[in-house]
């Protein structure tokens, strides 16, 4: 096995007091696609924070293959209507980019012909697009997301999933995903990772579902069901963007 | 030149100089929410006047000084779980009251307060002009200087981390630009109105602009034509200037304001 790209070293984090990641040791290595589900509260936010860098490790430490290059999309990114911003624009910070580059990341995320519109006039899931799009600007090895699909319907959220599989192909980097969703759980994922502060249990999507700690973890909420989506080339959707996928969805008790 | 153009030129250009310092960072101020911070680092200014007057300093850096510890000040309240109004509230009136009390308790010092709250800007002399140009050349450098970085620390630090910036050091930047901002608006609209001249005109540039860099520019092109109205108002009506120029940015934001609105409509 390789390197892994980013790894974290029994990582610690207390924040005001409280633990919020105790103990956790994970490694993710080059192009698998990895989910990281939990409840809310559970610190999977804030492990993807510990991840780039943005809150210190109370104890333990966070190992970066050198050079590593992190695409980030986070949780939530409210753009003020007191501050213009086109797409364009946005897609160029900090590094200004050129008009063709742009059109072309646009492309890729599956948000065509977007540049010039102003971000507060997009829709989630036009806005989330461009949030992939600027993460995939530098070529990312690691793709990092936070609850990405969040206001997504489950059409949606299905699409941008599809979306990233298929950026995963062209670009082979890894993606680390935070999802409290747990009716949709990427079907591509190679490994589910369930966190409740610290890792509960680790595995492929079917080992995880049948793990006594994932059913005690969501048993209540949704009868230990881990939904996946499996994507089935028949009919089209319409989403709130340009062009249909195709694809069929159904939920797979496990 | 005759002794009228000499002052009414002067006046010109540190009312340009402000507006120009203001405009970029007036900017941040909006999108940051941070309008009743730069009151309270404008408030903060009178307690500067009172320390020079008493320590014999000179004027402009103890303002500057007494800007920055407010500022500084009120980043270390609200790491401390004030909420920011109150920590603002606390301190920004408490900087002003104290500032006013102190220049008083100065009784042998014969000093213009008006001037001080109301700025009097017919007053400059040519080395305040050359202060006031080399502050705004300063904080404009600084703000182009981190634009990017700025520009993405206040949509959201973690993307900013994530893109190799430190947010913080960044928001020590605008405090820094704040406080200099202040120290050379004093004169020109008193500490009263520092806050106003910061945001109405990128307020006013709102409506008209499609990027954070339009916006800059059209508050700068908004400042500099209130600075120039209001001049000219306070000499054909025979007003206070400092008020005037405000006024001025006040009209300008109206008409902007209709001027987006008919835009989205039409």
């Amino acid at each position: 096995m390789s390197a892994p790209l980013i790894a974290a070293r029994d990582l610690t984090l207390r924040l005001g007091g409280k633990v919020i990641l105790d103990d956790v040791n994970v490694e993710i290595t080059a192009g698998e696609i990895v989910t990281i589900v939990g409840p809310n509260g559970s610190g999977k936010s804030t492990f993807l924070r510990a991840l780039i860098g943005a809150v210190r490790p109370s104890s333990g430490k966070i190992e970066r293959a050198p050079g590593l290059r992190v695409g980030y999309v986070p949780q939530k990114l409210a753009i003020d209507r007191s501050m213009p911003m086109s797409v364009r624009r946005f897609l160029g910070l900090p590094r200004r980019i050129k008009r063709a580059e742009a059109d072309q990341v646009l492309e890729r995320a599956g948000a065509p012909g977007l540049g010039d519109r102003q971000m507060t006039d997009l829709s989630g899931g036009q806005f989330q697009r461009v949030l992939l799009a600027r993460a995939l600007l530098e070529r990312p090895q690691l793709l990092l997301l936070d609850e990405a699909t969040q206001g997504l319907d489950q059409p949606g959220a299905a699409a941008f999933y599809r979306r990233i599989e298929e950026v995963r192909q062209e670009l082979g980097c890894a993606v680390v995903m935070v999802s409290h969703d747990l009716h949709v759980v990427m079907a591509a994922s190679d490994r589910v990772i369930c966190l409740n502060g610290h890792v509960c249990c680790q595995g492929t999507p079917e080992i995880v579902a049948d793990a006594p700690e994932y059913r005690a973890l969501f048993g209540t909420g949704t009868k230990g069901a881990l939904a996946l989506y499996r994507h089935r080339h028949t009919h089209d959707h319409d989403h709130d963007h340009d062009h249909a996928h195709d694809h069929s969805h159904e939920d797979v008790q496990a | 030149m005759n002794l009228l153009d000499d002052f009414l030129v002067r006046a010109a250009l540190a009312g340009l100089g402000v507006a120009l310092a203001a405009a970029p960072l007036g900017c941040f101020v909006v999108w940051r929410r941070m309008a009743y911070f730069g009151e309270a680092t404008a408030h903060a200014a009178v307690l500067g006047v009172a320390l020079a007057l008493g320590l014999g300093l000179a004027v402009m850096p103890a303002v500057l000084g007494a800007a920055l510890l407010m500022a500084l000040a009120v980043s270390a309240m609200t790491g401390r779980g004030f909420a920011m109004d109150t920590a603002l509230g606390v301190m920004s009136h408490t900087a002003l009251a104290a500032g006013l009390v102190a220049v008083t308790l100065l009784a042998d010092v014969r000093l213009d307060l008006m001037a001080f709250l109301f700025g009097d800007i017919l007053a400059v002399t040519r080395w305040d002009i050359v202060t006031i140009w080399g502050g705004a050349a300063l904080v404009v450098a600084l703000t182009a200087w981190r634009w990017p970085a700025l520009l993405l620390s206040t949509l959201n630090p973690d993307l900013a981390r994530a893109g190799g910036i430190d947010p913080r050091r960044e928001e020590l930047v605008l405090t820094l630009a704040l406080a200099v901002v202040v120290a050379v608006a004093l004169k020109v609209v008193g500490v009263l109105l520092i806050a106003a001249l910061l945001v109405i005109p990128p307020a006013a540039a709102r409506p008209l602009a499609a990027t954070p860099e339009g916006m800059a520019a059209g508050a700068a092109g908004l400042g500099a034509t209130s600075a120039l109205g209001g001049l000219w108002a306070a000499f054909v009506f025979d007003t206070p200037t400092g008020p005037s120029i405000v006024c001025t940015a006040a009209v300008l934001f109206v008409l902007t304001s209709l001027v987006g609105g008919l835009r989205k409509r039409g």
